[in-house]
Protein backbone atom coordinates (compact mmCIF):
# COMPACT_ATOMS: atom_id res chain seq x y z
CA UNK A 1 0.00 0.00 0.00
CA UNK A 2 1.49 3.29 -1.09
CA UNK A 3 0.47 6.29 0.98
CA UNK A 4 1.23 9.84 0.02
CA UNK A 5 4.79 9.14 -1.06
CA UNK A 6 4.33 9.66 -4.77
CA UNK A 7 6.09 7.72 -7.48
CA UNK A 8 3.55 4.92 -7.32
CA UNK A 9 4.23 2.16 -9.83
CA UNK A 10 1.57 -0.50 -10.39
CA UNK A 11 2.26 -3.76 -12.20
CA UNK A 12 -0.28 -5.77 -14.18
CA UNK A 13 0.09 -9.09 -15.93
CA UNK A 14 -2.21 -10.60 -18.54
CA UNK A 15 -1.90 -13.90 -16.59
CA UNK A 16 -3.56 -15.63 -19.53
CA UNK A 17 -4.18 -19.33 -20.00
CA UNK A 18 -1.33 -19.92 -22.46
CA UNK A 19 2.29 -20.64 -21.60
CA UNK A 20 3.20 -17.00 -22.22
CA UNK A 21 0.36 -15.86 -19.92
CA UNK A 22 1.82 -18.01 -17.16
CA UNK A 23 5.30 -16.59 -17.78
CA UNK A 24 3.94 -13.02 -17.78
CA UNK A 25 2.29 -13.69 -14.43
CA UNK A 26 5.43 -15.12 -12.86
CA UNK A 27 7.58 -12.30 -14.25
CA UNK A 28 5.22 -9.71 -12.75
CA UNK A 29 5.39 -11.47 -9.37
CA UNK A 30 9.19 -11.44 -9.46
CA UNK A 31 9.21 -7.72 -10.33
CA UNK A 32 6.74 -7.04 -7.53
CA UNK A 33 8.87 -9.00 -5.06
CA UNK A 34 11.91 -7.00 -6.17
CA UNK A 35 9.93 -3.80 -5.58
CA UNK A 36 10.05 -2.61 -9.18
CA UNK A 37 6.37 -1.87 -8.57
CA UNK A 38 3.34 -3.31 -6.83
CA UNK A 39 1.45 -6.04 -8.62
CA UNK A 40 -2.29 -5.56 -8.73
CA UNK A 41 -5.20 -7.36 -10.40
CA UNK A 42 -5.96 -6.90 -14.05
CA UNK A 43 -9.17 -8.84 -13.41
CA UNK A 44 -10.31 -6.04 -11.09
CA UNK A 45 -9.80 -3.56 -13.89
CA UNK A 46 -11.63 -5.85 -16.32
CA UNK A 47 -14.53 -6.14 -13.91
CA UNK A 48 -14.64 -2.35 -13.72
CA UNK A 49 -14.30 -2.36 -9.94
CA UNK A 50 -13.99 1.24 -8.85
CA UNK A 51 -11.01 0.78 -6.52
CA UNK A 52 -8.85 -0.77 -9.21
CA UNK A 53 -9.84 1.86 -11.76
CA UNK A 54 -9.19 4.77 -9.38
CA UNK A 55 -5.83 3.25 -8.40
CA UNK A 56 -4.75 2.91 -12.04
CA UNK A 57 -5.84 6.47 -12.74
CA UNK A 58 -4.03 7.75 -9.66
CA UNK A 59 -0.76 5.86 -10.13
CA UNK A 60 2.30 7.61 -11.52
CA UNK A 61 3.17 4.64 -13.71
CA UNK A 62 1.18 1.62 -14.81
CA UNK A 63 3.36 -1.15 -16.19
CA UNK A 64 1.85 -4.11 -18.01
CA UNK A 65 3.44 -7.43 -18.85
CA UNK A 66 1.56 -8.98 -21.75
CA UNK A 67 2.21 -12.51 -22.92
CA UNK A 68 1.34 -12.18 -26.60
CA UNK A 69 0.45 -9.63 -29.28
CA UNK A 70 -3.26 -9.79 -28.39
CA UNK A 71 -2.18 -7.44 -25.57
CA UNK A 72 -5.14 -7.94 -23.22
CA UNK A 73 -3.49 -6.18 -20.28
CA UNK A 74 -2.57 -3.15 -22.36
CA UNK A 75 -6.04 -2.95 -23.89
CA UNK A 76 -7.72 -3.48 -20.52
CA UNK A 77 -6.02 -0.39 -19.13
CA UNK A 78 -6.53 1.65 -22.28
CA UNK A 79 -10.24 0.84 -22.04
CA UNK A 80 -10.41 2.79 -18.77
CA UNK A 81 -8.48 5.72 -20.19
CA UNK A 82 -5.07 4.80 -18.81
CA UNK A 83 -2.02 4.59 -21.07
CA UNK A 84 0.37 2.01 -19.63
CA UNK A 85 4.02 1.24 -20.25
CA UNK A 86 3.93 -2.03 -22.14
CA UNK A 87 6.36 -4.94 -22.03
CA UNK A 88 5.12 -7.65 -24.36
CA UNK A 89 6.81 -11.06 -24.18
CA UNK A 90 6.52 -11.35 -27.96
CA UNK A 91 9.26 -8.73 -28.07
CA UNK A 92 11.42 -10.92 -25.84
CA UNK A 93 11.37 -13.90 -28.18
CA UNK A 94 8.40 -15.71 -26.60
CA UNK A 95 5.96 -17.44 -28.93
CA UNK A 96 2.54 -18.51 -27.72
CA UNK A 97 2.30 -22.28 -27.39
CA UNK A 98 6.01 -22.79 -28.02
CA UNK A 99 7.65 -21.32 -24.94
CA UNK A 100 8.89 -23.48 -22.07
CA UNK A 101 7.63 -22.48 -18.64
CA UNK A 102 10.66 -23.03 -16.44
CA UNK A 103 12.18 -21.02 -13.63
CA UNK A 104 15.49 -20.31 -15.37
CA UNK A 105 13.80 -18.85 -18.43
CA UNK A 106 11.34 -16.84 -16.31
CA UNK A 107 14.20 -15.35 -14.27
CA UNK A 108 16.01 -14.40 -17.47
CA UNK A 109 12.95 -12.66 -18.94
CA UNK A 110 12.27 -10.89 -15.62
CA UNK A 111 15.83 -9.57 -15.55
CA UNK A 112 15.60 -8.28 -19.12
CA UNK A 113 12.28 -6.56 -18.50
CA UNK A 114 13.55 -5.08 -15.24
CA UNK A 115 16.52 -3.58 -17.11
CA UNK A 116 14.19 -2.15 -19.74
CA UNK A 117 11.90 -0.67 -17.06
CA UNK A 118 14.87 0.95 -15.33
CA UNK A 119 16.12 2.26 -18.67
CA UNK A 120 12.69 3.76 -19.34
CA UNK A 121 12.74 5.42 -15.90
CA UNK A 122 16.08 7.07 -16.60
CA UNK A 123 14.84 8.32 -19.99
CA UNK A 124 11.72 9.76 -18.40
CA UNK A 125 13.77 11.59 -15.77
CA UNK A 126 16.07 13.06 -18.42
CA UNK A 127 13.06 14.28 -20.43
CA UNK A 128 11.51 15.83 -17.30
CA UNK A 129 14.76 17.58 -16.45
CA UNK A 130 15.07 18.91 -20.00
CA UNK A 131 11.50 20.20 -19.93
CA UNK A 132 12.10 21.76 -16.55
CA UNK A 133 15.16 23.66 -17.68
CA UNK A 134 13.60 24.72 -20.97
CA UNK A 135 16.88 24.05 -22.69
CA UNK A 136 18.80 21.18 -24.18
CA UNK A 137 20.82 20.32 -21.07
CA UNK A 138 23.97 21.79 -22.60
CA UNK A 139 24.19 24.31 -19.79
CA UNK A 140 24.26 27.26 -22.14
CA UNK A 141 20.58 27.52 -23.07
CA UNK B 1 -27.88 10.67 3.25
CA UNK B 2 -24.53 10.33 1.46
CA UNK B 3 -21.96 7.96 2.86
CA UNK B 4 -18.34 9.05 2.56
CA UNK B 5 -15.34 6.95 3.45
CA UNK B 6 -11.77 8.21 3.55
CA UNK B 7 -9.30 5.38 3.01
CA UNK B 8 -5.82 5.91 4.38
CA UNK B 9 -3.54 5.33 7.28
CA UNK B 10 -3.95 8.79 8.77
CA UNK B 11 -1.28 10.77 6.96
CA UNK B 12 -1.59 14.53 6.30
CA UNK B 13 -3.01 13.98 2.80
CA UNK B 14 -5.70 11.67 4.20
CA UNK B 15 -6.68 14.36 6.69
CA UNK B 16 -6.65 16.98 3.95
CA UNK B 17 -8.96 14.85 1.80
CA UNK B 18 -11.34 14.40 4.72
CA UNK B 19 -11.40 18.12 5.52
CA UNK B 20 -11.99 19.10 1.90
CA UNK B 21 -14.74 16.51 1.48
CA UNK B 22 -16.51 17.79 4.58
CA UNK B 23 -16.16 21.36 3.35
CA UNK B 24 -17.50 20.42 -0.08
CA UNK B 25 -20.47 18.56 1.43
CA UNK B 26 -21.32 21.48 3.69
CA UNK B 27 -21.10 24.01 0.86
CA UNK B 28 -23.39 21.80 -1.24
CA UNK B 29 -25.79 21.40 1.66
CA UNK B 30 -25.51 17.62 1.62
CA UNK B 31 -26.43 15.42 4.53
CA UNK B 32 -23.64 12.92 5.01
CA UNK B 33 -22.01 10.34 7.15
CA UNK B 34 -18.22 10.27 7.29
CA UNK B 35 -16.10 7.28 8.15
CA UNK B 36 -12.31 6.90 8.21
CA UNK B 37 -10.94 3.52 7.21
CA UNK B 38 -7.36 3.01 8.36
CA UNK B 39 -7.11 -0.78 8.36
CA UNK B 40 -4.97 -1.89 5.42
CA UNK B 41 -6.94 -5.10 4.89
CA UNK B 42 -10.21 -3.20 4.71
CA UNK B 43 -8.65 -0.72 2.29
CA UNK B 44 -7.37 -3.55 0.09
CA UNK B 45 -10.89 -4.99 -0.03
CA UNK B 46 -11.87 -1.98 -2.11
CA UNK B 47 -9.13 -2.85 -4.60
CA UNK B 48 -7.38 0.37 -3.68
CA UNK B 49 -3.59 0.22 -4.06
CA UNK B 50 -2.77 3.83 -3.27
CA UNK B 51 -4.10 6.20 -0.67
CA UNK B 52 -5.64 8.53 0.21
CA UNK B 53 -8.87 7.45 -1.45
CA UNK B 54 -12.41 8.77 -1.36
CA UNK B 55 -15.36 6.40 -1.43
CA UNK B 56 -18.85 7.75 -2.06
CA UNK B 57 -21.75 5.40 -1.42
CA UNK B 58 -19.51 2.38 -1.87
CA UNK B 59 -17.81 3.57 -5.08
CA UNK B 60 -14.15 4.58 -5.06
CA UNK B 61 -14.06 7.96 -6.75
CA UNK B 62 -10.40 8.83 -6.48
CA UNK B 63 -7.20 7.23 -5.19
CA UNK B 64 -3.64 8.40 -4.72
CA UNK B 65 -4.29 12.12 -4.83
CA UNK B 66 -6.19 14.93 -3.18
CA UNK B 67 -8.51 16.62 -5.68
CA UNK B 68 -9.38 20.30 -5.45
CA UNK B 69 -12.50 21.45 -3.61
CA UNK B 70 -14.34 21.95 -6.90
CA UNK B 71 -13.34 18.51 -8.14
CA UNK B 72 -14.56 16.93 -4.91
CA UNK B 73 -17.89 18.71 -5.26
CA UNK B 74 -18.37 17.06 -8.65
CA UNK B 75 -17.38 13.67 -7.25
CA UNK B 76 -19.76 13.67 -4.31
CA UNK B 77 -22.93 15.04 -5.86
Amino acid sequence: MDCCGGGTVLLYSCSGAADVGCIADKVARILSKEKVGRMTCLAGVGARLSGFIASAQGADRNIVIDGCPVACAQKGLEAIGVTPEVYNLANYGCKKGETPVNEEFIEEIALRIKEDINCQSVSARIIEEDEGSGGCSCGNC
Amino acid sequence: MKKFEILGTGCPKCNMLQNLTEQAAKELGLQYEMKKVTDIKQIMNYGVMITPALVVDGQVKVAGKVPTLDEIKKLIQ
